[in-house]
């Protein structure tokens, strides 16, 4: 992976608190495991910011050599990666998820 | 490009010997599982690290030959 691209997906995941790599926007999903975490992170209130990377192939393949993680979603809690839709799903069924963003302070209810 | 629902037991199966995998095919297209996987070698991981075992069992063929796969990882019981 080229050097620029390393750090263009250096930035992207430490833009901001939450941040998602998917395919397509938000309002538009490309894909279902994007859509579901876009879903689960709209209905928990915390404020993200995404990555659409079928608009960059090479951040497409990428990120996945970035984070040694060969899917796309991938969503990122402070510069970690938090995992992929499966396990995104399976925090969120036993309330992981939502206690982590409290005690990380980026969820308001 | 897509794969029979045997060909990702043996795949997963020779990557985690251990393993009781079970497999189900979400679509019918041959690109669309989802597998249950219980094995020894997830003690001590989270699941990050546990899914990662499964992917590398994979390798090259997890987002290109075969498209998606949800991976559900458990320890064994006893």
């Amino acid at each position: 992976m080229e050097e620029i691209t390393k750090e263009k997906i250096s930035e992207e995941i430490t833009s901001s608190n939450v941040h998602l790599f998917m395919k397509g926007t938000p309002l538009f999903p490309q894909c279902g495991f994007s859509s579901t975490v876009v879903q689960i992170l709209t209905y928990l209130e915390v404020a993200f910011t995404s990555t659409n990377v079928l608009e960059d192939e090479k951040i497409r393949e990428g990120i996945k050599e970035y984070s040694n993680w060969p899917t796309i979603p991938q969503l990122y809690i402070k510069g970690e990666l938090m995992g992929g839709c499966d396990i995104i799903k399976e925090m969120f069924e036993s309330g992981e998820l939502k206690k982590i963003f409290k005690e990380e302070d980026l969820i308001s209810n | 490009m897509s794969m029979t629902k045997d060909e990702l037991f043996e795949i997963l199966a020779s990557g985690l010997p251990d393993a009781d995998i079970k497999i189900e095919d979400l679509a019918g297209d041959g690109d669309h599982y989802a597998a249950t996987i219980i094995s020894k070698e997830f003690i001590g991981l989270n699941r990050i690290q546990q899914h990662k075992l499964v992917y590398d069992a994979l390798g090259e063929k997890m987002g290109y030959t075969l498209h998606a796969l949800s991976i559900k990882t458990e320890l064994p019981k006893d």
